[in-house]
């Protein structure tokens, strides 16, 4: 295994596209759904279709930022006996063979049960870059940042369409890695279209920050995501759609084949 | 229903939530950002209101004239009567008739409280959980008499066990929406309420029913609740020219505790009882006692107390249902007393045979009669088939 402490970090390769004037494409997987070793291979899979940094989703019992596609995800992976030491297993073996960073997507409550110190310094050990917790606000990111500094994960913070500007300045600030979009007041989930609003929304970010601004929630297909890179985005997220290709397939070996051909169209066109 | 008590600290201190909503360590806000200009906004709309003398007046006007406030502090005189003891000496119970209220709880003193703040804040449609049906019944109430379109998320396995307050709910003009993910019970229709405001936040105010959530609602749920306490100590005045020694009620998501509790909170000789439901015991995973065995975590919004496994997944507190102390002072209430309790209010006054026993001649001690049984007989049926059925054995 090849040493996962070398660090890939997400604001590096962030930089690196943006330099050379590419658009990130950022996908997202909920962990140990249908079961671990398949998405090992699915971020295996992932990272050879040009993914420029993945997300890994830790199932939580309680998704309140969540629609019921990644819910449902969680649900099969707990029932599964999902354990946060087995996600930490997954993150190992993927990011010894892969080149995309990968972000921790998890709520806060199973960071606090393992303790925050704890989680940091186990997620970089299994050779996460970054971190991104859905259910804390501003307000409650200084001491998480400083732990997760501390063990080298960076800490990525969200702004939505009903963020005032001078939070959104401040959140922007705050960030690392890069700065989420979220592209609509709501859950995660595929929508039919992307809310005209997410253009102005990047513009406007553009306009406080230089870190790469990233759109996600609602993205369902390459239109979508052709829409959001024509809109300036300098990173397209996509989560449900994917989860849902690789987890509700049928059979593992189905749903890598659905979620590549998913990822290779996003990728295309991003 | 083994008693486990957790004694208060010797000198309790009060806290009160500061700037960012913290009680201590407890409290905060711990929900998507989209929500935090909502919450920004209902906390100064709150403010704003609870400081203007005619929002204070409607909220008076209605809680008297619609909801039937004041409720009597009954003197329980043939259930006090039961704890007397050999050497003549026993407790004096008083009941805060909480379920004289309109719609049968204390539950409307808080909905009605919101949907005035709502109509002010100019939003058109409510949203709210609910687990028994009481919070939903009593959101359909006051959204129906203020116009306001209303969506009370449930779980399916409540809306199975609660069939009469489903109807109820509906025939206000609700629409009951069945939770079908996780427990299928409180617990998600409060996660399921909560996406739909992530969603909604633009229109929708959240009426949220328990002492729990994001800031400010719990400083919100305390304060509309917070009439029961004011209005015990002055009938306590007027009947006995004093206070009560003792304050029990009932603990799930703490409404009603905290509405007789918070008036006493720096009295040092007024003792407060918050009852559990312990369900088949503490020993076991089949209970209900959230703050006596919760390990602190964030849950719906708040740093709090959960139930919790491990890795921090969150496990559904048991079904109150079948706790056979609980089910036996629904029986006692009901037949020395005449009063029909709820199997939450139950629990409350199950404690009642492990108190009295303990305390000296002459005690006062209020329970907050928080509700009442209509809608749990269906169930409590099941518990006692002697009463039911045509039979007439």
């Amino acid at each position: 295994m090849a040493a996962s402490t070398e660090t890939k970090s997400v604001s590096g390769t962030m930089a690196e596209l943006k330099k050379q004037g590419k658009v990130a494409f950022i996908p997202f997987l909920v962990a140990c759904d249908p079961d671990a070793a398949t998405t090992v291979k699915a971020l295996q899979k992932l990272d050879e279709l040009g993914a420029d940094v993945i997300e890994m989703g830790f199932p939580y019992s309680d998704p309140l930022a969540d629609g019921p596609t990644i819910q449902a995800a969680a649900t099969r992976a707990l029932q599964k006996g999902t354990t946060m030491d087995k996600v930490l297993d997954v993150v190992r073996q993927a990011s010894a063979t892969i080149r995309a960073p990968i972000v921790m997507f998890t709520y806060y409550n199973p960071i606090m049960a393992r303790g925050l110190d704890k989680f940091c310094r186990q997620a970089k050990e299994a050779g996460a870059s970054g971190l991104l917790v859905p259910d804390i606000p501003l307000e409650e990111t200084p001491e998480i940042r400083a732990v997760a500094s501390q063990h080298g994960l960076e800490l990525v913070l969200l702004t939505t369409p009903t963020t005032p500007q001078p939070r959104m300045r401040a959140i922007a600030e705050s960030s690392q890695g890069f700065v989420y979009l979220v592209s609509l007041t709501g859950v995660t989930g595929m929508r039919g279209s992307m809310e005209s609003r997410v253009e102005g929304l990047i513009k406007q970010l553009q306009s406080v920050t230089d870190k790469s601004v990233c759109v996600g929630f609602g993205v369902s297909g390459p239109e979508q995501a052709q829409q959001i890179k024509a809109w300036g985005a300098e990173g397209v997220i996509c989560g449900s759609a994917l989860v849902k290709a690789l987890g509700e397939s049928g059979s593992p070996d189905e749903g890598l084949k659905r979620m590549a051909e998913l990822a290779s169209s996003l990728r295309a066109v991003i | 229903m083994p008693v486990s008590c957790t004694a208060a600290p010797p000198q309790p201190k009060v806290q009160r939530p500061d700037k960012t909503g913290r009680y201590g360590q407890f409290g905060g806000r711990y929900v998507p950002e989209t929500l935090i200009l909502a919450l920004d906004e209902l906390t100064a709309a709150y403010e704003e209101a609870i400081n203007d003398p005619a929002f204070q007046a409607e909220l008076d006007h209605l809680l008297k004239h619609y909801v039937g406030r004041e409720s009597p502090l009954y003197h329980a005189e043939r259930l006090s009567e039961r704890y007397r003891r050999p050497d003549g000496s026993r407790p004096e119970i008083y009941l805060k008739r909480e379920d004289l209220n309109h719609t049968g709880a204390h539950k409307i003193n808080n909905s009605l409280g919101q949907a005035l703040l709502c109509k002010r804040m100019g939003k058109k449609r409510i949203i709210a959980e609910t687990g028994a049906g009481q919070h939903g019944v009593a959101t359909a109430t006051v959204c129906a008499r203020a116009g306001l379109e209303c969506v009370v998320y449930m779980g399916e396995k409540d809306m199975e066990r609660q069939a009469l307050n489903v109807f109820r709910m509906r025939l206000l003009g609700a629409e009951v929406r069945p939770v079908t993910s996780g427990t299928r019970t409180l617990k998600d229709a409060t996660s399921e309420a909560i996406r739909d405001w992530v969603t909604n936040v633009e229109s929708t105010h959240y009426i949220l029913g328990s002492v729990a959530g994001p800031h400010p609602f719990p400083m919100m749920v305390r304060d509309f609740h917070a009439c029961i306490g004011r209005e015990t100590r002055r009938q306590a005045q007027e009947a006995w020219g004093g206070k009560p020694d003792i304050l029990v009620a009932c603990v799930g998501g703490g409404s009603n505790a905290m509405g007789l509790f918070h008036e006493f909170v720096d009295d040092a000789d007024v003792r407060l009882i918050g009852v559990e439901a312990g369900g088949e015991g503490i020993d076991t995973d089949k209970h209900a006692a959230t703050l006596t065995l919760g390990r602190p975590g964030v849950l719906h919004g708040s740093y709090s107390l959960l139930i919790q496994d491990e890795e921090g997944q969150v496990v559904d507190p048991h079904s109150i249902s079948a706790d056979a102390e609980a089910l036996q002072a629904f029986q006692d209430l009901s037949r020395l007393e005449g009063i029909i309790p709820a199997l939450e209010t139950s629990h409350a006054l199950a404690f009642l045979d492990k108190l009295c026993p303990t305390v000296p001649d002459g005690t006062r001690i209020v329970v907050n009669c928080s509700g009442r049984g209509d809608k749990d007989v269906m169930n409590a049926a099941n518990y006692l088939p002697h009463l039911s059925g045509g039979s007439t054995q």
